[in-house]
């Protein structure tokens, strides 16, 4: 009796700490990001370690930026991009975002497809039945209670550290991976190095860490504890990151296989843990961070969407005000699960994909946000410091220029 | 005729002789006079640079491509910068307005300018907004395709206008609403539930201008229908002076809630600030437990003596200036002020002149103490089918009234 209490207590005080920035890390490993650092460990080792540093202090800065336009301005990101950019733009980016997220949310479905076949569930009867639940999890309004299951089921990734330590892995190569970067001019490494921070500095998340800081009603003189549940999300995000990578390469990597096909390649990370248990157990973590992240991601980009183009939105609202915003939400669900439904889908492959296309997209997001949060006329004091736009404007620029060399690189090999 | 300032924006400006000056970039209107007209027009050169403004009473005509002045080139002069100008592009186009019959918060798409003439020749009034479809398809399209294919396109879409008289505009900058002489008056007609929930859509310094705008009474009613996690900060933002005055107008439990969810020092502060009955009454109502009968009810309620009859009871209630929110029942007490029974209305007005109160009284005589958990409460009002119930202390003394409304939000709030 008394352990129960202590341990209720112990969660109540976990609860309590978590907020919009802690959940939006958490959703940020979802099945496109625990695919990518899987291959990114499978294929390259320990090579792209060094890529989790320099992304780390993106990952902060961008998040922060967020979470510091919502608590000074009160608006969305979507909203914001509207009052300052006008329609056409705001359309545009909209296009993009949604485009960008349904790829996402096939991810998810993917996710959804790959761990039930562990199961030997086939994808005709997962997809389908997780799409509608997740679509009467979020209509029905019974989302808020089940969101603290999937975080707590979020510890799932503590496997990943475990396993990566059991793994043995070298870690004086680990190390030295990590501090000396190393550069490969190959397509498939850069365009890995695209996925990594596409996966990690997802473009929706700003959009919904922002939209989640003004419905808490953060305002700027409670921003700093914000800030510093923001920073500890971020540095959660990139350890978890780190540790499947470093699991992948201890295990697959070294044992020369260089490619996952499926959720039961990826599992392989997991078998200096849990021995033959390895695919159930990476097949519970994959369910539960791709269903987490199929209930927020389709809302969110609706959200987004129908606030940046002036429609009415919510999901307190009747479907008759806000036709717009339901259809869009369905449609995302309906085909972000149909595609997967495709015979002969490769399911890692569109995961990883996903996260490039997220990579793509970034400098663009990072762009407006950039010049938002420079403006002294909506931020007043809190303008970004130099420090910032350095960091993100580098970003900007580098992101640009790899992707410049990669569609010359593909033009180049293909001719 | 209709013009759209989507598609005025931009069009060419021609001086007296006939030379092209530049184009249409800003345009003006004095809010004051309703509904607007607009007072002067702000032209850019082709180049983009080279700003200038023309005020309107040199305006000679406006056709659909092109507005003639009848000045020339050199007399044109440079742009102002006034902020009691209303400009149309930069404070309207893009941003959030409050849609008074809609009853909701909206976002602009375009703009109806109506052309009519005037006393002194051609006049532009702002006749109406575009919210719907029809003014997002031109705003995306305009300048990209044939006009005759724009008009086509839109033909089918529904247009979806406010008519300006139902417009009320939101300004997050307090001095200049005043310079824009932004009033809100019309908002005060609204219900203050549909008020409140017009107020959770705008951002935090979009509601302390809102609310600095309005009358007492109106913020009053409105707060307690505002969500409670948004009451105490709006309160705060308004400063302690004003946040007594709009307390001293809720009704005593409402404003006890609200005061709960205050620090202890805003509280007594607030307190001190109030007319000391009013003061005194909510400070008892503080000492209970927000989820007891105590702290559950309201110390507005009518009392008589048990002994009174019909008839003077009757003229007693027509001295009363103001009767308390939902009045349905009357309290009869004896000269100690303990609580004998209570009396619908109903009952009263049908009673012959001389019927002595207490035999008229409700049968059985159901009463809560101030300590009563909420869920006695429920169970009473559920048993009973009540509308009103009086609360006591340990000495029977008539403390209070819970009414149903505040048994619905208890309710309705553990959902």
């Amino acid at each position: 009796m008394n352990f129960l209490k202590r341990w209720k207590a112990h969660i109540v005080i976990f609860f309590a700490v978590v907020g919009p920035g802690f959940i939006t890390a958490n959703v940020d490993n979802d099945s496109g990001g625990i695919y990518t650092y899987s291959l990114a460990g499978a294929r390259y080792g320990y090579a792209l370690l060094w890529t989790l540093i320099p992304v780390t202090f993106v990952l902060i800065v961008v998040q922060e930026m967020s979470a510091r336009l919502g608590a000074v301005t009160g608006k969305g990101l979507a909203d914001l991009i509207r009052e300052e950019f006008g329609f056409r733009i705001t359309f545009l980016m909209m296009l993009a975002l949604a485009v960008t997220n349904l790829t996402n949310v096939m991810a998810e479905f993917a996710g959804v497809a790959s761990s039930m076949e562990i199961f030997g569930v086939s994808k005709f009867l997962s997809v389908p039945v997780a799409a509608s639940l997740v679509w009467l999890l979020v209509v029905k309004g019974t989302y808020k209670t089940v969101e603290k299951v999937f975080l707590f089921a979020c510890s799932f990734y503590i496997c990943y550290v475990i396993s990566g330590v059991w793994a043995k892995p070298d870690w004086l190569v680990a190390a030295k991976a990590t501090l000396i970067p190393t550069v490969r001019f190959e397509l498939g490494y850069l365009t890995m190095f695209v996925g990594i921070i596409g996966a990690t500095v997802a473009p929706w998340m700003q959009f919904y860490l922002q939209s989640a800081i003004v419905e808490k009603g953060v305002e700027p003189k409670q921003y700093r504890q914000s800030r510093i549940e923001v920073i500890v999300g971020c540095v959660v995000a990139i350890v978890v990151a780190f540790f499947i990578t470093v699991s992948c390469a201890a295990t697959l990597h070294v044992a020369g296989r260089q490619d996952i096909a499926d959720a039961a390649d990826a599992a392989l990370a997991l078998r200096p843990l849990a021995g033959e248990w390895a695919s159930y157990l990476f097949a519970v973590g994959l369910l539960n961070a791709s269903v987490f992240a199929a209930s927020i991601l389709p809302l969110a980009t609706a959200y987004s969407v129908c606030e940046g183009l002036g429609f009415e939105a919510g999901v307190n609202k009747k479907f008759r005000d806000a036709p717009i915003f339901y259809w869009l939400y369905t449609l995302l669900i309906g085909l972000g699960a149909g595609l997967i439904l495709l015979p002969g889908m490769p399911l890692v492959q569109v995961s990883y994909l996903s996260q490039v296309a997220n990579g793509f997209l970034l400098p663009f997001v990072l762009i407006f946000m950039l010049i938002l949060s420079n403006r002294a006329d909506l931020m007043g004091r809190l303008t970004n410091s130099k420090g910032y736009n350095f960091v993100a404007i580098g970003t900007v620029v580098f992101l640009a220029v790899l992707t410049l060399v990669l569609v010359a690189m593909q033009l180049m090999g293909k001719a | 005729m209709i013009l759209y300032l989507s598609e005025f924006l931009g069009i060419s400006v021609y001086d007296s002789s006939g030379k092209k000056v530049g184009v249409v970039s800003e345009v003006a209107a004095r809010p004051m006079i309703h509904p607007p007209r607009v007072t002067m027009l702000m032209l850019k050169g082709s180049n983009g640079h080279d700003e200038r403004s023309v005020s309107w009473n040199q305006v000679d005509s406006v056709e659909k491509d092109r507005v003639s002045l009848r000045i020339t080139r050199d007399a044109l002069s440079a742009p102002a910068s006034d902020e009691s100008f209303f400009l149309l592009r930069k404070d309207l186009l893009d941003q959030q307005i409050i849609d008074v019959n809609g009853r909701k918060v909206v976002r602009v798409n375009d703009l109806l300018l109506e052309k009519r003439a005037g006393a002194v020749g051609v006049e532009l009034m702002l006749s109406a907004v575009d919210i719907g479809l029809r003014g997002a398809l031109r705003r995306l399209l305009h300048g990209a395709v044939p006009k005759v294919w724009l008009r086509h396109l839109e033909s089918n879409v529904k247009e979806n206008i406010i008519p300006w008289e139902f417009v009320d505009l939101i300004e997050s900058d307090p001095r200049r609403q005043v310079k824009l002489h932004i009033s809100h008056k019309v908002l005060t007609k609204l219900h203050p539930a549909d008020l409140a929930d017009i107020v959770e859509e705008l951002s935090p310094k979009e509601r302390q201008a809102l609310f600095i705008a309005l009358d007492d009474v109106t913020v009053a009613e409105a707060l307690s229908e505002v969500k409670p996690r948004l009451r105490a900060s709006i309160l705060e933002s308004l400063g302690i002076h004003r946040a007594a005055d709009i307390v001293e107008e809720m009704q005593p439990d409402a404003a006890a809630d609200l005061l709960a969810a205050l620090p202890e020092e805003t509280t007594t502060e607030l307190l001190q600030g109030m007319n000391s009955e009013e003061a005194a009454e909510i400070g008892e109502l503080l000492e209970h437990a927000e989820n007891s009968a105590g702290g559950m009810m309201t110390t507005e309620y009518i009392a008589l003596p048990h002994t009174a009859d019909a008839a003077s009871a009757r003229s007693l209630l027509r001295s009363i200036p103001e009767l308390p929110e939902h009045f349905t029942t009357l309290f009869l007490v004896d000269e100690g002020g303990v609580l004998m029974g209570s009396i619908t209305l109903a009952r009263l007005i049908v009673a012959p002149e001389g019927q002595i109160l207490s035999t008229l009284k409700s049968e059985p005589v159901l009463s809560l103490f101030e300590e009563s958990p909420e869920k006695d409460v429920i169970d009473l009002f559920d048993k009973y089918n009540l509308l009103t119930l009086p609360v006591v202390d340990q000495q029977r003394h008539l403390m209070g009234v819970v009414t149903v409304d505040d048994v619905i939000s208890v309710l309705n709030k553990s959902r």
